[in-house]
């Protein structure tokens, strides 16, 4: 937990130096307090560690990015509440006419400056590795989406195919605790590859072969779906991701004969965990 | 007109020179050739308008001036006209050619070629629409 | 003090002849042949208007169909179609002409003292392409195959002849066409006007700052239309005339299509939000009798925005994995900065200033909000890795909605700001904060479920939600939200018939303005002034009704002063 609790120090830091200059903001030192304080119990906002190596470093620079957020929009919002209620308009009398103030100028070109420098750099510190591909992965999956489905083939066996239709809900059988690589295109149109508990997603497109590396750290099952506009049945174009271990991945996959019995096998060596309407993840979790 | 004719070739020379970062770091042509196409767009005006801007000299409205000084000025604005509305429906029926087949560009191209003339002899007659 | 310009008429017009006073065959004969920017503007503000009302129908029957998982409103093929004009309509057909088509068409000549638009004809013709642009989009409903679906941002291959057949597609591409060279014009005319039109005295850094804002537009539109009017026609092509430059199966590329939308895609975000920004810096000083705090680092801030502007548009592909994801979101982040300094001009033209409660003033002010919600949540998106897992998700839905309905916002600012010039009539205070707090709540509540409900997973463009039916709860807020705007636009709309019978009463300067506009009539007389003031400051008006008012200040000049103590010192 360290390492995230410099993340989002770090990236605080710079919207913190502006706090002393003004007065009214003890408020928002208050109502940040906690968060900060309580360091490792910083909330998800919304989302989760998700279950793969690069989305538990995603969750991180997320956590940052909101608690910035939250201080810098935080911060903005009330200065506007506040100088819209402290200077309502009290009598006729006009005001003095400021038009610039050199210093505080520069600061609020300085600071924002200073501020998404810090972003953009663990940006890319969390970006980098994220999309980078090894060379030869362990595992591979070739996943083709066209209108409305999907096909998931698997070259270390080319008998197992698997395919499904809109609500036939096809299932994408990937290994934990090694890494498995994805070539994602398109038949058709262009479609949204998303897997939420991945954090990620990408475009299945036609004429591109999209190539990245996924490393699954949890069992689990999670639904998805198409989320790229791609036609009438776009809301029904569903697909499942099954993540088992890594050892049960390359039995089943070699010793069956096609996309069902790849799937029977998959689905026998771990039983269903997945309950979409209470948990986010795996039930019972264990790391592969 | 000096500032308004750097505001375009500084804008113009920006794009272009961010064209070049960019087609350089990502050997993307098509990005690569709208942006400088975008920035010519911006630096071709700005060059015309700076070879204006001296030919003028300054102008009233680019110093402190009085109200008086440009009173000589006159600028003349045409009254009305029908000829935008008919070169609009003109234009109209040339789109509509385009989805419904091409009987609606048997009434749109002649009206369109109407309208143009209609519009530039009427500048002629001294109704000139520009603004010098 | 008081010496006048004299522009000379072609025809001989009745000098104070409004806008409002054409009756009966000829009064529409007056109408159709007007190359009055007055009425041309007013033209553009009501259409763009009705539009608006359109488009917000469209919201509703959207919002009302996700209130439950499984639809049953509409069909999945009419959803598809719903959304697709609902964003076409927005985007195209009201933000952008409303924007520079009407407030900046009626504003800016009279802003900078000019008697008319610089091309008064190619005005007029703009609106009627604008007109007939909007016509022949709203057609597609008409037509066996109904309206176009791939939404507002015609991907390729989806708008291609196999997967979109119907003519609906091919009315959208033409009332592109139309609406695109109608916003070229409207860009030109903007230039042509600030360049050569201004009145003596009124110098470049002394412009007002909505005119400023609406000169950069103008810029920008000239930019960046030619390239998505070209990206059409290539459209077109693909789909009639056998060419493959977006087909990949044909050597095309379907990625270069992307390309060229968002080229144009995202400088238009600017193009659509710079003239509000424009409309509140203007409304939020008057309010606060102030002039606009730090002016020229505003005018730079603008300048800085419209040139980074042209080199972002791949941050809306980040997912497509053939872009260069660190020089974009590179040049995103740095695109914020200017954007953020924004804020702090407002406020700084508030602090210390004497912030009167109008209408305009609070929708100036949910405008700030609303629209640094929408900015934040955008430096969330800027991020690739952030932008991975919530793009094409009701993130993105509320994020740009956030921005939107600041525009709204901003639009009703501007409305309520200079309703009073346009027409000489004043709107009802008492409907316009209520308005103000329907609209300005509505939306909260209508973005705020988006972004928690888009973490959870849930697409965009999903007519049915049966896949995970727990999104309900957050969609019905979202629609509670939505019914509210609406409402709140019902409140608008009689607000506005209810002006129609009144008397009016607004005389020239009723806001104590500071800007050309607020010297002459409401409405203003045919070529807009009977007499200029001098100008010398970029407040004329200002300038001329407050001669003893203390001068302008420049802080550093005064060490002792700090802000917050601002009044102590007032005359
Ligand atoms: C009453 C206010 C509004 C409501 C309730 C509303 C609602 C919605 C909803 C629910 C969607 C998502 C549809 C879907 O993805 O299935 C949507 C899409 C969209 N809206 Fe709005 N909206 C409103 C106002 C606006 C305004 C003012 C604009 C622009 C100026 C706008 C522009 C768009 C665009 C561009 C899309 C994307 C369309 C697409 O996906 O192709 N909306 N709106
Ligand atoms: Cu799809
Ligand atoms: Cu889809």
């Amino acid at each position: 937990m360290n390492d995230h609790a410099n993340t989002t120090d770090s990236a605080i830091a710079p919207a913190s130096t502006r706090r002393p200059s003004r007065k009214g903001l003890g408020w928002i030192a208050l109502a940040i307090a906690p968060i900060v304080l309580s360091g490792c119990q910083i909330p998800g906002f919304g989302i989760n560690e998700g279950v793969t190596e690069s989305s538990h470093k995603v969750y991180k620079l997320w956590q940052g990015f909101m608690v910035t957020g939250l201080i810098v929009g935080g911060f903005t919002f009330l200065l506007i509440v506040y100088a819209a209620i402290r200077y309502r308009r009290r009598n006729n009398e006009i005001p003095r006419q400021t038009q610039y103030n050199t210093l505080v100028e520069v600061l609020y070109t300085v600071i924002p400056t200073i501020i998404v420098a810090g972003l953009f750099y663990f940006t890319i510190v969390v970006e980098n590795p994220e999309v980078a591909v090894i060379k030869n992965p362990p595992a591979k999956v070739k996943v083709v989406a066209f209108q409305w489905g999907w096909r998931f083939s698997y070259p270390e066996n080319p008998k197992v195919n698997i395919v499904g239709q809109t609500t036939e809900n096809p299932e994408l059988i990937m290994p934990v605790g090694e890494t498995i690589q994805v070539d994602l295109s398109s038949l058709d149109v262009v479609h949204g590859f998303y897997i939420k508990e991945f954090s990620f997603s990408q475009y299945a497109q036609p004429g591109v072969v999209n190539k990245f590396d996924f490393k699954v750290d949890k069992v689990g099952e999670f639904q998805t779906q198409c989320t790229q506009m791609c036609g009438l049945y776009h809301s029904l174009m569903y697909f499942k991701v099954k993540t088992i271990p890594a050892s049960d991945y390359h039995q089943c996959l070699t010793s069956s004969n096609s996309g069902d019995e790849f799937v029977a096998c998959a689905n026998k060596t771990t039983p269903a965990l997945y309950h979409r309407n209470t948990a986010t993840q795996g039930a019972t979790v264990h790391h592969g | 007109m000096k500032f308004e004719a750097r505001l375009l070739i500084w804008l113009g020379v920006f794009i272009g020179i961010m064209g070049i970062v960019y087609g350089v770091w990502s050997k993307e042509w098509g990005g690569t050739a709208m942006l400088i196409g975008t920035g010519i767009l911006g630096i071709f005006p700005g060059l015309y308008y700076r070879w204006w801007s001296k030919r003028i000299g300054e102008r009233p409205e680019d110093r402190d001036a009085t109200m008086a000084e440009g009173a000589g000025r006159i600028d003349t604005f045409p009254g009305s006209s029908i000829w935008p509305f008919a070169l609009g429906m003109g234009c109209w029926a040339l789109v509509l050619a385009l989805v419904f087949g091409t009987w609606f560009a048997v009434i749109g191209l002649p009206l369109v070629i109407f309208a143009v003339s209609g519009a530039t002899a009427e500048s002629r007659r001294g109704g000139d629409a520009s603004g010098h | 003090m008081v010496d006048t310009l004299q522009p000379t008429t072609e025809h001989a017009h009745g000098d104070d002849h409004g806008h409002d006073e054409h009756h009966g065959a000829s009064g529409l004969l007056n109408w159709l042949t007007t190359t009055d920017h007055k009425i041309i503007g007013m033209n553009y503000t009501v259409t763009s208007v009705v539009m608006m009302l359109l488009g917000g129908a469209m919201a509703m029957l959207i919002r009302a169909q996700l209130t439950v998982p499984d639809g049953g409103l509409v069909s999945l093929a009419k959803y598809n179609e719903l959304f697709t004009m609902h964003g076409s309509i927005m985007i195209y057909l009201f933000a952008g002409p409303f924007a520079f088509g009407g407030l900046a068409n009626y504003m800016v000549p009279i802003q900078i003292g000019a008697p008319d638009m610089a091309f008064p004809r190619l005005n007029a013709l703009s609106y009627w392409l604008y007109l007939t642009g909007s016509v022949t989009m709203l057609l597609g409903f008409f037509t066996s195959g109904g309206a176009a679906n791939f939404g507002w941002v015609g991907y390729a291959p989806l708008s291609n002849a196999v997967n979109a057949p119907g003519a609906g597609a091919d009315l959208w591409i033409g009332a592109l066409i139309l609406t695109g060279f109608s916003a070229i014009f409207t860009g030109v005319n903007l230039v042509a006007t600030i360049f050569y039109l201004r009145a003596p005295g009124m110098t470049m850094f002394r412009m007002p700052i909505f005119t400023w804002n609406m000169l950069v537009t103008g810029i920008l539109i000239l930019l960046a239309f030619p390239v998505l009017t070209a990206g059409l026609v290539m459209l077109y092509c693909d789909r009639h005339f056998g060419t493959h430059i977006y087909d990949a199966n044909g050597g095309g590329s379907p990625v270069l299509w992307q390309h060229i939308f968002w080229f144009w895609g995202h400088p238009e975000v600017y193009i659509l939000a710079l003239p509000f920004f424009g409309m509140v810096t203007e409304i939020i000083p008057v309010f606060s009798k102030k002039p606009l705090f730090g002016y020229k680092g505003m005018v730079f801030a603008t300048i800085t925005i419209a040139a980074l502007s042209t080199g972002v548009w791949a941050h809306h592909m980040f997912t497509t994995g053939v872009v260069l994801l660190p020089f974009f979101s590179f040049m995103t982040y740095l695109i914020s900065i200017p954007t953020g300094m924004k804020f702090f001009n407002w406020i700084g033209s508030m602090w210390g200033g004497q912030v009167q409660y109008t209408s305009a003033m609070l929708f100036a002010i949910g405008f700030l909000l609303t629209f640094l919600i929408g900015g934040i949540t955008g430096i969330l998106l800027a991020s690739p890795p952030l932008d991975f897992f919530t793009h094409d998700t009701y993130f993105v839905v509320a994020h740009f909605h956030s921005v939107v309905i600041a525009l709204v916002i901003g639009a009703m600012a501007g409305i309520f700001y200079w309703y009073p010039k346009m027409t000489g009539r004043f709107l009802n205070e008492r409907l316009g904060k209520l308005q103000f707090w329907l609209l300005t709540l509505g939306g909260l509540l209508f973005v705020m479920p988006g972004y928690l409900v888009g973490l959870r997973g849930m697409p965009r463009r999903m007519a049915v939600y049966i896949i995970d039916p727990t999104w309900q709860n957050l969609n019905i807020w979202s629609s509670i939200g939505g019914f509210l705007m609406g409402i709140s636009m019902l409140v608008f709309a009689a607000n506005a018939l209810k002006t129609l019978k009144a008397p009016k009463t607004a005389g020239p300067n009723p806001w104590d303005g500071h800007t050309l506009e607020w010297f002459t009539t409401s409405p203003p007389p045919h070529h807009n002034f009977y007499s200029l003031p001098n100008i010398k400051s970029e407040r004329p008006t200002w300038d001329y009704f407050h001669p003893d008012a203390p001068a302008l200040t420049h802080d550093d000049h005064d060490p002792s002063h700090v802000p917050g103590a601002v009044k102590a010192d007032a005359q």
